[in-house]
């Protein structure tokens, strides 16, 4: 299978690790992504200005670039780009004057643009359109006694609309861990907003949301966090290693991207990860789970 | 021809500034069949209506056009201004030229020319008019009532009083539904047993009232006057006229399970009646849990067990129907991002009732279910479903915000220094005493309102850890409760939409009865002859269900009170030349009026029955069901008028 491969920024950068299991996870189930020839930031990072309007420009710009590629099935790993270029289809499907404001903004493009010619997939739901028996058969080292904590974050679930799965009570990483053979642990913050670009200004909330979510996560029993979004990546590990060199009781969790644990119970070579780009340092738990 | 006196209305200024009248006389001057032209200031004034029952005699009328306001205001007053006139009052028709006309137009020319033409083709409807009979039907004069909750029991009573025989349905083993399970009414805190079972008493000492407990009503046929039910009285298992109710049996029988009327707080047996002032005074055996081990009938001094009952119909003939079929509230299953059906100490208003009950399984104190302590901080969490058309249903369940209320003063008049907060949308006050009461509540009981929504509710450390958000001061809100408490949606009884298609009346888009008219038959079904009352109808606090149900029981008795029901003969006959028996008129026909006479091969109209909607005359391929005074040669004149 090909589809169409919308990196977005961090994915070359803070996000190195998530591209880099990701791309290979795919492989191994004859995905090829094809990354599209000219891209930009989704246009995330304007959505603090106030005009509602011009943030929706980037997203639209590249789901008319993938109009063009040929591959209406747009994949992206990113949770934030997911969001914006889902979000950007609402809007424009939303009336008519929404879509004509935003074509006379764009008179050089020549690819006019109304919604449905471009399907935005996360790579959760292409995981899970492969096949929950596919990836059990992929399994090539068993985790038994890891406990794993998913987190879902909001961008995969709110607004309702976009959601990957049920926006109130999502299960689409316990059931996608659990066919690779990995134990869950529920916890009631796993949909709890990590706080997100109050890094840059507000960092006392995301620090507050950082040790909720964490705490809750351990309080549970978990050995390991995953999720599938870089700034939540950013704020649960960097934040956290903050919190636990300022607090002496505080039990740090690792957090991993959910393509990095799947490679390596399905025997992707471990040296595709950067580890030392964690703030939290996972290799211990993995060592001791057997996984590395 | 016939001769056409025709009526002009001014109306004040609500035609006459419109609409020229003397131009519209002008107009009709000489059109064929018009004898007479009258017009007046306000025609349905006692000169106005003089004036035509007069000129009826002089000119020697055999029709009147009365141009005025919508037939739905002033048909009936100038139908029998023109009987007493001496015509057939379906000799008179109306043409509205006010709301059709004066109202929606500005321009006094066009509206003065729209006014002839209206006139003009009621005139032609008012040519070939037939004189028409009322349709009269005899009346049984006997009431069904179906639930015998506090609406139905109303009900009975009401029309009993009146001396006429009322037969209560009840599917549950005893009277009494969801009032005989509260602890105290709002907002008089007197306990609802207190109140209650004297009505239950009454009912069971009334002559005129046969009661048919643990049974339901399977089938349904006839119409207004004259319906024919089917009811199935379930097998209970032991014998009504032996058991004394003497409990034996209950204490003896060695099977537990869930007591539906303790909200599963408490358990029952195999064999029991639903709580101890049940009336009928009898036991029931449940067959889904009854292991059959006979020790009830060894025990029994009566012996009155038999495991020989089978199901049982009973056929009756009533006269009118009242449904009163209640509530259920909306599972708490369908709540788990409350962490309904997910966490023990959450739980649902019904339960909380039973909680405080002094004849509940606690006593009457507050304890909650994971470990039996008595809670310090109780969340309330209102519009738990309601409200909510994203997630669950649209609408008011109207009962919440008082009821909350009493929960929570309820909890802190036992437990003072415990705290009880109460999430909510708006407090809606709207009752007497109510507003007083909610005050009371907040000022004097310390209860703490918060406006807003619960957005997270977890389990921690052995209590209900409840996020939310405070709208008012816009900021977040964390209670470690020991108890939660959803006051969950007001839904329809289950079962109600299978009796729905039996009585062939409707329900709206959340399940509940639809009345006639929401503001002038708000307690009459789309189908003559049934009658609503309570939450059935949608969702009402006590004083209401009274309230409605001794208005559906009048509006039973009014019924009763005539020696035959009068109908309107506006109804589609068959024409038996025409008709070549296709049957599709009855298949077409929403009120089953119609029946096909496979013998004679023609369509047969119960007349009592139609209600004149014209969808039979309008799917008629022959024509041969034509509509009385709307048939198609005089819409087709009509529409000439109108066109030329």
């Amino acid at each position: 299978m090909e589809i169409s491969y919308f990196p977005g920024c961090t994915l070359k950068t803070k996000a190195k690790n998530l591209e880099n299991t990701a791309l290979p996870l795919l492989n191994l189930f004859d995905v090829k992504a094809e990354e599209l020839e000219k891209w930009y930031c989704c246009g995330v990072s304007f959505s603090q200005a106030k005009d509602n309007l011009m943030l929706q420009l980037a997203p639209i710009r590249i789901l008319i670039r993938a109009k063009e590629s040929g591959n209406k099935r747009l994949l992206t790993l990113c949770d934030m780009c997911y969001n914006t270029l889902q979000r950007a289809i609402l809007f424009i499907k939303s009336d008519e004057e929404n879509r004509k404001k935003i074509n006379d903004f764009m008179d050089r493009e020549e690819t006019e643009f109304y919604g449905d010619e471009v399907e935005v997939i996360h790579l959760l739901s292409l995981l899970k359109e492969i096949g929950l028996d596919e990836i059990k058969k992929k399994r090539t080292k068993e985790a038994d006694d890891l406990k794993v904590a998913p987190y879902y974050g909001c961008m995969l679930l709110r607004p309702k609309e976009v959601a990957v799965d049920s926006s109130e009570d999502p299960s689409i990483m316990e059931e996608i861990l659990a066919s690779a053979g990995c134990k869950t642990v529920y916890y009631p913050f796993r949909t709890e907003c990590c706080g997100s670009y109050q890094i840059v200004n507000e960092e006392n909330i995301v620090k507050a949301q950082t040790r909720r979510i964490v705490t809750s996560a351990s309080k549970n029993g978990a050995d390991l966090i995953v999720l599938s979004c870089p700034l939540c990546h950013y704020n649960l590990d960097e934040v956290q290693k903050q919190i636990a060199d300022e607090d002496e009781n505080f039990k740090p969790v690792p957090v991993l991207y959910l393509t990095q644990l799947l490679g390596l119970t399905m025997g992707l070579d471990p040296g595709v990860n950067d580890f030392s780009a964690h703030y939290i340092d996972p290799r211990p738990v993995l060592e001791i789970k057997g996984l590395l | 021809m016939k001769k056409i006196g025709v009526f002009i209305c001014h109306c004040g200024k609500n035609i006459a500034g419109t609409v020229d009248i003397e131009a519209v006389k002008e107009a009709l001057t000489g059109y064929p069949g018009v004898v007479l032209l009258e017009d007046y200031k306000y025609m349905c004034s006692h000169p106005g209506q003089d004036l035509i029952k007069e000129q009826i005699g002089k000119m020697g009328l055999d029709g009147v056009v009365v141009a005025a306001c919508s037939p739905t205001l002033h048909e009936n007053t100038f139908r029998l201004a023109s009987r007493t006139g001496g015509l057939n009052p379906y000799a008179c028709e109306i043409a509205n030229i006010r709301e059709q006309c004066s109202w929606v137009h500005k321009d006094k020319e066009v509206a003065t020319g729209k006014a002839v033409l209206i006139i003009k083709s009621i005139i032609e409807k008012a040519l070939l008019n037939e004189d028409l009979e009322p349709i009269r039907v005899p009346v049984k004069r006997r009431a069904l009532v179906i639930g015998a909750g506090i609406g139905g029991i109303q009900a009975a009573l009401n029309i009993a009083g009146s001396g006429y025989e009322v037969i209560l349905v009840e599917k549950q083993p005893s009277i009494g539904g969801r009032m005989a399970q509260l602890s105290e009414t709002f907002p008089t805190l007197d306990c609802s047993q207190c109140i209650l079972t004297p009505r239950m008493v009454e009912v069971s000492q009334n002559e005129n009232i046969r009661l048919m407990t643990y049974a339901e009503v399977v089938g349904v046929s006839g119409y207004v006057g004259n319906f024919k039910v089917k009811i199935k009285k379930k097998a209970r298992y032991v014998d009504w006229d032996k058991c004394n109710g003497c409990g034996t049996c209950m204490e003896e029988c060695p099977l537990e399970v869930p007591s539906e009327f303790e909200q599963a707080l408490d358990k029952r047996k195999a064999i029991y009646r639903p709580f101890a002032q049940a009336i009928p005074n009898k036991v029931v055996i449940d067959p889904d849990r009854c292991i059959e081990c006979m020790v009830c009938r060894y025990f029994c001094p009566k012996e009155a067990i038999d495991f020989g009952h089978v199901d049982e119909i009973s056929e009756e003939e009533v006269g009118a129907i009242v449904v009163a079929t209640g509530y259920d509230t909306y599972d708490l299953t369908n709540l788990s991002e409350y962490g309904g059906g997910l966490i023990k100490d959450v739980i649902d208003g019904l339960t909380f009732e039973r909680l405080l009950s002094s004849s509940g399984p606690t006593g009457g104190e507050v304890r909650r279910l994971s470990d039996g302590k008595i809670p310090k901080e109780v969340v309330f969490i209102k519009c738990a479903g309601s409200r909510d058309p994203e997630n669950h249903f649209p609408y008011c369940s109207k009962i919440c915000c008082m009821y909350t209320t009493k929960h929570a003063m309820l909890y802190k008049h036992q437990v003072p220094d415990g705290q009880a907060y109460i999430f909510y949308t708006d407090v809606r006050t709207g009752g007497k005493g109510y507003e007083e009461f909610y005050q009371r509540a907040a000022e004097e009981d310390k209860v703490i309102y918060i406006r807003g929504k619960v957005s997270k509710l977890y389990r921690e450390d052995g209590k209900v850890v409840v996020n939310g958000v405070d709208t008012l001061t816009g900021r977040n809100v964390e209670i470690r409760a020991d108890l939660v408490v959803l006051a969950t949606a007001v839904r329809p009884a289950a079962g109600v939409e299978e009796l729905t298609r039996l009585l062939k009346i409707q329900i709206d888009e959340n399940g509940f009865l639809t009345e006639a008219h929401p503001k002038l038959r708000p307690v009459e079904a789309s189908s003559a002859g049934i009658y609503l009352a309570g939450c059935a109808q949608g969702p009402k606090d006590i004083p209401d269900t009274v309230a409605q149900a001794g208005a559906a029981a009048s509006m039973a008795t009014m019924l009763f009170a005539r020696e035959y029901l009068v109908q309107e003969p506006l109804i589609a006959g068959v024409d038996e030349e025409l008709c070549s028996g296709c049957g599709i008129c009855v298949s077409v026909c929403p009120y089953d009026a119609r029946t096909l006479d496979r013998e004679k091969g023609l369509a047969v109209v119960r007349e009592v029955l139609c209600e004149g909607c014209g969808a039979c005359s309008a799917a008629c391929p022959s024509g041969a069901a034509q509509q009385r005074n709307f048939t198609d040669k005089q819409l087709l004149k009509m529409i000439e008028a109108v066109l030329t």
